[in-house]
Parts: C-alpha cells; structure tokens; sequence
C-alpha cells in the first residue's frame, strides 16, 4: 500500500491538514452519529410530503386503472415510460462510478461512489414503480415472470425486448443492491464498535460480524473487483435492453440502431448530473469539503462534457440518418418532431442536452459550484424531455391523421412524477442519516498517498522537481478547501 | 500472567503496523490475526496466506447461471409451447442472449457473494468477533497468541520497537461478546 509517494503532479485527493483517520471517521460518521440539522429537517418535510403525494397518485392509479392518466389511443405510452427511462438512466452513474471508475483505477471515485450507488438504488426503486403502475393490473405483476402455462397466460415471449427488460432491471437493481451492502460492511462495523446500547445491537446484526481480519480483506477485495468486472458489462446492457424497448419496434423515431449507445451515453450523462446535484448540496450541508473536493466536482463535470456531447452527436445522427434513409415516415417523424407541436419540447431538449454542457468547457463555469449545481438540473430536466420527445412525438401523429392526437397529462401524471422525486429525494436523505455517506475504508486507503498533507510533506522533503511543485501548487488554486497561504512559504 | 490470552499491538500506522509483523517474524512469533480499518496491500503476502480462489467459484456460479438461462428458455420456446411469429424459427439464438447475459451477472454475483459470506462467516445477526474495538477505526492491530507465544516480554518490547502505540493483553479472546 503505502510507503511509496504518488506523483505530485496529481491533484489531491482529501485535503486539509491533520487529516488522521480517526479524523475520517469523526467528520464521515458525524451526520449519522449526531441529531440531524435544520437543513435536514427541511429537506425531509419537503421530500415525504412529495412522497406522499406519490403514495397517493400510485394507489389512485392502482385503484382506477391507467384511465387516470392522459393517455389515450394513440398515445398508449407517455410520462409513464419517460419517467421510468428517466430514473433508470440516472442510476446508471452509481454503476459506473462503483464498477467501471474502479477497474479503471480512478481513485476519486473512492469519495463519491458510496453516495452514487445508494442513488442507484433509489432511482431504480422509483423506475421499478413506474413499470408496475403502467401493468393496470399491478396484482398480475408476476406474469412477467416465464410461469408454467397453467398459471393462465402462456410463457412469456423470450424474443420481446420487454421480457429482457424485466430480466435486466430486476437484474441490475439486486446486483447494486449486493454490491453496495457488501461494500457497506467494513463501514457498518466502524459505526457498531463507535455506537453503546441498542444502537450498536441494531448496527451489530447488520454488519454481520465484520470483524476486518486480513483474509475478510483479501476476499473483500477480490470479490469487490469481480463485482466490479461483471457489473460493468450489467450496467451497459441495461440500458441497451431499455433502449431496445423501442428500437426493435416499428415505429418511425424509434426503430434506431444507434440507440443503445446513445441510451448509455444520455443514462450517464443524466446520472452524473444528479450526483452532482445531491453532492454539491450534501458536501456542504455536512461538511464533507475535503473529501468531494473541486477535483471531484472537475472531473465528473468532464464527463459530463463528454457524454453530452455523445448525445449530441446521436441527436444529429439521427437527423441526418432520417433524411440519408429515404424513407418518407422516418422524415415526417423527424421534421414533425422539431418543428411540429411538441417543437418546444424538442428544442428543449437541445438546448439544455446539447448547448448547456458546453458551457462547462469553461473553467470557470466548471469551477463555479453554484453553475454546476444549475446546470446539472438543467441537464435533467433536458434528459426528461429527450424521453418525452423519443415517446410522445414519435406516436401521436400514427399512420392515419384522423388518429394524430396530443398528450394532455393529468394530475396523476404529474403527481406520480413529481412524487417519484420526493420518494427519491426521502429515500436518500434517510440514507444519509443512518448510513455513512462516503466509503470511510476506502478513503483511509488514500490518507497516506493521495491527501494534500502526504503532498505537502513530498515537498518539503524536497526531492520533488520545482517545476512539478509550482504546477501541483497551481492546480491547488481551484479547490476550495485548500489554503493557499501555506504553500506561499514554500 | 496464565489469564492472557491475545497480546494485542495496536498500531496507528500501517506501515509502522508492517514493520510489527516483520519484527514478530524474525523473532518466530507466530501472528494469529491482524485487524485493520482498511485493506492493507500487500500484507497477505507477508503472512503466508494464499491466493483467493474466490475467482473460480465466481467463475462455476456465473456459467451455471448461463446455462440454466439457456435452459430455460430453449425449454419454454423451443421445445414446450413453440409460438408461431410471423413463421419465424423458434430457436432464435441472438433473441436469447440478453437474458443468459442477465442471469450469468446475477448467478455470478449472488453465488459469490454468498460463497464470500458464507466463507468469511458473515451472516446478519453474528455476533462480531472484535478484539480491539479501535481496529475498525484508526487502529490496526496485530493479534499474537499469548498461549503459544510465552515470552510475552519479548513480544511487548518488539511490538512497541515497532511503533505500537499501546500493547493490550486481553484475558477474553473477543471483548466485543456481553
């Protein structure tokens, strides 16, 4: 592990000084350890009350059928399936974080992937809602499931991409599920041997006996690894079999090859923004400046650059695919979509998906916490209309005018919507209360490397190049966390 | 001095933690355990221990779970109700692929993990089995057992060389049992 320095050219990756690792767990465990702050308090009314908005719609749509909902013959799919391709696409982050960032040895990711993977979770949680509400018949859920014929429908169709869905989603959300537990362990423990009484009865049972013996560690870590390896491919074919709901079908604006990529790209792209979303806010809120530092925020931004501008480019591919193609139905589809009656939808679409992200070649916007947090909700908000425009303006002109048709939500739309969103937001700020934010184990492993302490005693050893010293202090400038009059001594 | 069991040296550093096991070899103390808050690279091979063979049991799991995906849905669609589509071929290959993809990840990764816990003796509910309370936070510990190491003199004086920080002999083998 340690006793050999990293690179100062690097930036760090914890800063402040006198960072020990009792000083990790004090300041990680302090929201779970003490009463919750105003702030909190707040944001929890807010959220239960959303989700209890979203109880309501849910149960109102269980009890009356789909009918709530503004669909009508035409448009057989609308804000249902748009919110369930919304949420499982910011889940994706979580995934590629924990799984992907770690094969490719990204330590930042040990700071934030904690936090990433319990989003996951929820944000699948609230897609998993949205395919159970759109059945009708929710209480004939488990049809889903290939049963014997003799259980009133015959076996499901292994070649409908709806039936993969079912298979990956529910795939998907349990793997996260053991991949976050299980990296839970070691912290769950840490919390159970701090806590007296029955609080450390409760953490005892679930952190089932860790006790962190060598060998506890060296599977840890090999089955981490794995994890990590076959998660990587589950992540990426998860939202290629979502994609595929649409892709193999017929219609025109949907029957796209280029889709799965262009899937993936938009699900990390609107994954990431909510990251930053609730990280921006949760490192302030509780205090965390140190360990999400402006390198965290930095980098995820970058990606953020990088797969916007992927989705872009699908957006105008598509376009040009559509005209290159000939097909008279492909174009009607493409110029009715951005110049039809749903062209504000579209044309916000690309101004939030496609322009907004390129602001964030700018260092200063990417550097600026309060443009982040605004443009990474402006990103979402693009990312719910880009499924709203791929399903509603691809089936509400259909192949007979007299049917073409507009999409009216109803209160139950919107309720169950904005519901989702207080049960997301309620899930993750009790997530925060009972369970550690960041992977403590995992950001002790960077204390004797990556911190910007380790860093500063490389260079007062002074073997380090000066060039590379005036540059490591010049990338310091954009943290916050970071007092630059002490490196002004040396 | 027959009521200690362990000799516990808690380290607050894990290389001065390193430099413990290394004194307590050269010396032919035998380590029983070592309990850190983190992973520390490197240490299995200094006690000897062997390779995980997580790996190919991850490896038996996940292919089983491809072959029982195969299974499956050959036995639905192929052989037990064959659906008529458009008089295409029932046994569609490249249709069946995402779902033995799916259930290859889940067997992979629930067989696994369960193969981890049931190895390692994690299940809900264990008690947990802690000699120094401190070893899942800023402390790593080297546990030596005081039964079959005698000279326990000795073994404070090279722990504390070391860098121990503080030397604990523990007449309970787990403190963190009522």
């Amino acid at each position: 592990m340690s006793g050999h320095n990293e690179s100062i050219l690097r930036e760090p990756l914890i800063t402040g000084d006198n960072i020990t690792y009792a000083k990790i767990t004090d300041d990680i465990l302090g929201p779970v350890e003490n009463k919750p702050n105003k702030a909190w308090w707040i944001g929890f009314t807010f959220a239960s009350l959303g989700a209890l908005l979203w109880v309501v719609a849910v149960s109102y749509t269980f009890w009356n059928g789909i009918g709530a909902w503004g669909l009508n013959k035409t448009v057989g799919w609308a804000w249902d399936i748009t919110g369930f391709v919304w949420w499982v696409g910011i889940g994706h982050a979580g995934t590629l974080i924990s799984a992907v960032l770690l094969l490719f040895r990204q330590n930042w990711r040990n700071s934030i992937n904690r936090s990433a993977e319990a989003m996951t979770i929820f944000a699948v949680i609230c897609a998993a809602t949205y395919v159970v509400s759109h059945m009708g018949r929710p209480w004939l859920a488990y049809w889903v499931l290939p049963l014997p014929n003799q259980f009133g429908s015959l076996w499901v169709n292994f070649n409908s991409p709806l039936v993969w869905d079912m298979f990956a989603i529910s795939t998907y959300f349990s793997v996260s599920l053991l991949f976050w537990y299980t990296g839970l362990l070691p912290d769950i423990a840490t919390i159970r041997d701090r806590a007296v009484g029955t609080r450390r009865k409760i953490y005892s049972i679930f952190s089932f006996g860790w006790s962190g013996s060598v060998k506890t560690w060296q599977r840890f870590e090999a089955v981490s690894l794995i994890l990590a390896g076959i998660s990587t491919p589950l992540v990426l074919s998860v939202h290629t079999i979502v994609s595929m709901d649409f892709a193999t079908s017929v219609i025109p604006g949907w029957h796209t090859t280029i889709f799965p990529p262009y899937f993936v790209a938009g699900a990390i792209f609107s994954g990431f923004a909510m990251v930053l979303t609730l990280l921006l806010v949760a490192r302030k809120v509780l205090g965390l400046e140190n360990y999400i530092t402006m390198f965290h925020i930095e980098s995820m931004n970058k990606i953020i650059i990088l797969t916007g501008s992927i989705v872009g480019v699908a957006y105008l591919t598509e376009f040009f695919i559509a005209w290159y193609s000939g097909s008279e139905y492909e174009q009607y589809a493409f110029i009715n979509r951005s110049t039809g009656p749903y062209w504000w939808a579209y044309w916000m679409m690309m101004t939030c998906n496609v322009i907004s992200p390129q602001l964030l070649w700018f260092k200063k916007i990417r550097l600026s916490i309060r443009a982040t947090w605004i443009l990474s909700i402006v990103v979402n908000v693009g990312m719910w209309f880009e499924r709203f425009v791929i399903i509603v303006t691809s089936l509400h002109r259909d192949y007979i005018p007299s049917s073409w048709a507009m999409f009216y939500p109803t209160w139950v739309d919107v309720s169950v919507f904005v519901g989702s969103i207080g049960l997301f937001f309620t899930l993750f700020l009790l997530f925060l209360r009972v369970l550690p934010s960041i992977a403590i184990a995992e950001v002790k492993l960077l204390l004797k490397t990556a911190s910007e302490q380790a860093k500063m005693k490389q260079i007062k050893e002074g073997h380090e190049n000066k060039e590379y010293v005036a540059e490591y202090v010049e990338s310091l400038e954009k943290f916050d966390s970071v007092k630059q009059e002490d490196y002004a001594k040396i | 001095m027959s009521d200690i069991k362990y000799i516990l040296g808690s380290f607050g550093d894990p290389d001065e933690m390193m430099h413990g096991i290394e004194k307590l070899q050269e010396n032919n103390i035998s380590i029983h355990d070592v309990y850190t808050p983190m992973p520390i690279h490197g240490i299995e091979a200094k006690l000897g221990i062997k390779r995980s063979r997580i790996d190919i049991a991850a490896f038996c799991f996940g292919i089983t779970g491809t072959c029982c995906a195969f299974a499956l849905i050959y036995f639905c669609a192929v052989i037990d109700w064959r659906v008529n589509i458009g008089g295409k071929p029932s046994f569609a290959l490249p249709d069946f692929i995402p779902i033995m993809f799916e259930l290859t990840v889940l067997f992979c990764a629930f067989g696994m993990v369960l193969t981890y816990y049931a190895s390692t003796h994690l299940f809900p509910g264990r008690a947990p089995r802690v000699m120094d309370l401190r070893a899942t936070d800023d402390r790593f510990v080297i546990a030596v057992d005081a039964k079959d190491n005698l000279e326990h003199t000795v073994i404070d004086g090279l722990l504390k060389d070391a860098g121990a920080l503080e030397i604990k002999y523990n007449e309970r083998k787990y403190i963190s049992y009522e």
